[in-house]
């Protein structure tokens, strides 16, 4: 019987597979973006488990307001990545030095 | 064990390999294809958890989405991956150090957990028997009455996205020729030709 520590512990994995895609990926900024996708919808399969267990609605709501944010974190990020492109020809995150003092 | 949990044990071994392909791909494609597969089979255990409504929200905002604007911005920026992807042997022990430590932290909870006592009585918003209301009439309900505040910030949030996205990206590029159709409006038959009498054989 597939109980709650399932669910949790499936989100868990995922929320480090996403930690270390970070560290693993420390100059792919495109990967980065997608690492932290992968970490918010640990967290969404997290609330949408209390959810359905509990019998309370509120996580699902929680869950589709975390989305929104998600999207708009990847819209921004990718337009600062590709503006960020233009201007450098890169998008190497170590070469993210132009406001160092 | 049912179908049910069949099906649990597949979405989620199938959406851990995917998440581990997506970070250690080499071709970011690749990357964006595997995440399309997480994404898709967390899809599929949210309907297992019966939360259909955000399992199917998840296919179209995010597969039909956001994972299309991110294959778009990959293919469009013309990268050399391959040098990007040489420091990942350098960065593999650490990485592997933090991942390893984090899933210790998240293991000593497990199995040492529990409910509150009075957590059952503190639900805002009990979900309703399924066979009477369907999980996306009662999500409905719920977000248009409780978090209507809520459901309209997250829409003040994607519009500043959405301006943001544009301001950034937007860029005038003055090397190119424009129509302006006012500048057509206004012109008038005089400006543009007039009327010459040329005598045969003399020319202009």
């Amino acid at each position: 019987m597939v109980g709650l520590e399932h669910y949790l512990t499936v989100a868990a994995a995922l929320f480090v597979i996403g930690i270390f895609g970070l560290f693993l990926n420390r100059k792919n900024i495109i990967i980065i973006l997608m690492s932290i996708e992968m970490i918010l919808l640990s967290v969404n399969i997290n609330l949408v488990a209390f959810s359905s267990f509990l019998g309370d609605l509120t996580g699902q709501i929680f869950t589709m307001l975390v989305l929104t944010v998600a999207a708009a974190e990847a819209a921004i990020g990718l337009a600062i990545l590709v503006s960020f492109f233009r201007n450098r020809g890169t998008i190497d995150v170590e070469d993210v030095n132009v406001m160092k003092g | 064990m049912t179908v049910a949990d069949y099906a649990f044990y597949l979405f989620a071994i199938v959406m851990l390999v995917a998440g581990v392909f997506t970070v250690v791909s080499r071709n970011p494609v690749h990357s964006v294809l595997w995440l399309i597969v997480t994404f898709l089979t967390a899809s599929g255990l949210f309907v297992l958890l019966g939360a259909e409504f955000v399992a199917m929200l998840l296919v179209i905002v995010y597969v039909g989405a956001v994972m299309v604007l991110f294959l778009f911005v990959v293919m469009m920026l013309d990268v050399d991956f391959a040098e990007l992807k040489a420091g990942m042997a350098k960065y593999l022990p650490f990485a592997l150090l933090i991942g390893v430590v984090l899933l210790l932290q998240m293991g000593f909870a497990f199995g040492d957990w529990h409910s509150a006592e009075g957590a059952e009585a503190l639900r805002r918003s009990v979900t309703p028997d399924a066979a009477e209301v369907h999980n996306t009439a009662a999500l409905g309900q719920l977000m248009y009455d409780d978090y209507l505040m809520l459901f309209q910030l997250a829409g003040l949030i994607l519009l500043v996205a959405m301006i943001g996205a544009i301001v950034l990206t937007l860029r005038h590029r003055s090397d190119v020729k424009r129509q302006n159709v006012l500048k057509q409006m206004y012109r008038k038959p005089e400006e543009s030709f007039e009327m010459k009498d040329i005598k045969p054989g003399q020319g202009l």
